[in-house]
């Protein structure tokens, strides 16, 4: 008697969840994205454009670029925009990722507290910069979530020939962009961050641009599709659409206007039909 | 100092205003985690019953297992109900990832231990002849299962309330199934957590008391009906 009465409340649990979780009746796009674009605002203003001129109703997972290159690896989301170029190419090359288009782009900047115990303000060089916090043993917070940035950081220590892994002044936040300047902010210590987030909670940090300018600051956002050949649930004409989008006149418009009437100046600097190699400094 | 008083501030305003829209989120909160609380109920009250009123081999493990669940990790439970909800998950046919049904789904398997646990300790605190005494008088199973739930209501009101507290107030299994999507999964700790790592502190302060006072009235009400219960 009892345990037939507890199957029945069990199914009824089932419908109604199923009943939930289908509502809306809007197909879903799942994009996998970096915390900058995110955390920045971009994807707030870009995203309702996109859920107007069409059909679908995106669904925003902000993680690190590398936790959204896995979830494009295994076929867990429809579209990805981030910022790792030579790790988006292995999962190009691997088949799991297709019609991968250059989007934007913004740079990476050494921010630190004013005071810039290590003295590294005006240096040109980012693997310099790196150096002199080394050799100063200043405290550096660093994403350690293996996102762009934290590829990125990776990649100039590697050109300045050092390994701060371990030492007590390196330490890893495991958090996004957002967090990890708080936790900066916080502790007068120097990251290194994108410039769109950075501007974006300006107002919120007492960290100033320290170092900015060396050619391996440049950072390139591409928007790519998870291949539906490969990944049979995979929302093949939602994430073409998303592409679409975010090359479209309309969206790269919105790119070059975000951000310019509260910072007087860009977060990112539309690309769309460039070629790459033009773009990058030299 | 400054900035909780911003964040009072920030906090009448938003009310004020109902921008932010706060009460969405609210409200969404109270539905996923009520939902979650009920169905843990449920699951509660069986389970509880039957290794409250049964002798079996294993009760003893069985106490423990269920006293183990309400000290499961809740960001474990996340990721378990992630792994599994997935699209390349056991069960991504059922497109469940990244809607509130796979909220409820996290918080119900962290309140479900939480129900139980107390549930059975009331229903094992209950003199242990009412129930062949019920039995005397013709009750059928059923029946003897609403009395006797209805004479250990007042611990049972204690249940909802814990439970429902772990489920409101968690954040790593909601965040990780959820994806704390605005207007879809967005709930007050996920939004909380959103606006300390966007540096937007005083609204973060403004939703954390919110969230606060919510919990506060839910429990304001839950116990003035035990009062009442206890004083007729």
């Amino acid at each position: 008697m009892v345990t037939r009465w507890m199957w029945m409340a069990l199914l009824g649990v089932l419908a109604i969840l199923m009943a939930v979780g289908c509502g809306g009746g809007k197909e879903e796009v799942i994009l996998a994205t970096t915390t900058s674009t995110y955390d920045s605002g971009l994807l707030d203003t870009l995203v309702p454009n996109f859920e107007g001129q069409t059909d679908y109703e995106v669904k925003i997972i902000a993680v690190g670029t590398g936790q959204a290159l896995a979830m494009g690896e295994r076929g867990d989301a429809d579209v990805l925009l981030v910022h790792a170029p030579s790790s988006e190419m292995e999962l190009v090359e691997s088949g799991a990722a297709i019609n991968r288009q250059l989007v934007m782009h913004n740079d990476f900047i050494i921010v630190g507290s004013e005071d810039d115990p290590a003295g590294i303000e005006g240096m040109t060089s980012a693997a310099d910069a790196f150096a002199t916090i080394y050799d100063n043993e200043a405290t550096f917070i660093s994403r350690g979530d293996d996102s762009g940035t934290h590829k990125k950081e990776k990649a100039i220590w590697e050109d300045a020939g050092l390994d701060p892994e371990g030492k007590s002044w390196y330490e890893q936040s495991g958090q996004g962009m957002g967090a990890t300047l708080q936790i900066a902010n916080q502790k007068d210590a120097y990251t290194l961050s994108d410039r769109g987030t950075y501007l974006a909670q300006s107002e919120n940090l007492d960290l100033v641009v320290l170092v900015e300018g060396d050619p391996v600051f440049f950072n390139v956002y591409h928007v790519m599709q998870v291949n539906p050949e490969k990944f049979d649930k995979v929302n093949d004409e939602g994430g073409a659409a998303f592409v679409d989008f975010m090359i479209s006149d309309s969206a790269q418009d919105i790119i070059r206007d975000f951000g310019v009437d509260k910072f007087g100046q860009p977060l990112f600097i539309p690309d769309a039909g460039k070629d790459e190699s033009e773009l990058a400094p030299s | 100092m400054d900035l909780i008083w911003d964040g009072i501030r920030e906090s009448f305003r938003i009310i004020a205003n109902g921008d932010y829209s706060v009460w969405e989120i609210a409200l969404r909160s109270v539905l996923v985690s009520g939902t979650a609380t009920a169905i843990a109920l449920l699951f509660g009250i069986a389970v509880g019953a039957v290794i409250a009123f049964n002798e079996f081999p294993g009760r003893n493990l069985a106490f423990s297992l269920v006293n183990t669940g309400m000290g499961l990790p809740p960001v474990v439970i996340g990721l378990i109900v992630a792994i599994t909800l997935w699209r390349s998950g056991p069960l991504g046919d059922l497109r469940l990832i990244y809607t509130p049904a796979a909220m409820v789904i996290a918080q119900t398997v962290i309140a479900a231990p939480i129900v139980t646990g107390f549930t059975a300790a009331a229903l094992r605190s209950l003199h242990p002849r009412l129930r062949s005494q019920i039995y005397g008088l013709g009750a059928s199973r059923l029946q003897m299962l609403w009395l006797v739930l209805w004479e250990a209501k007042l611990p049972l009101l204690a249940a909802v309330m814990a439970g429902f507290g772990g489920a409101i107030s968690e954040i790593g299994a909601s965040i990780m199934v959820g994806g704390n999507l605005a207007g879809d999964t967005r709930i007050m700790t996920t939004a909380i957590v959103l606006e300390v790592s966007r540096g937007q502190f005083a609204a973060a302060i403004a939703l954390s008391l919110i969230l606060l006072a919510l919990i506060f009235l839910v429990n304001v009400i839950l116990t003035t009906v035990q009062q009442q219960e206890q004083h007729s």
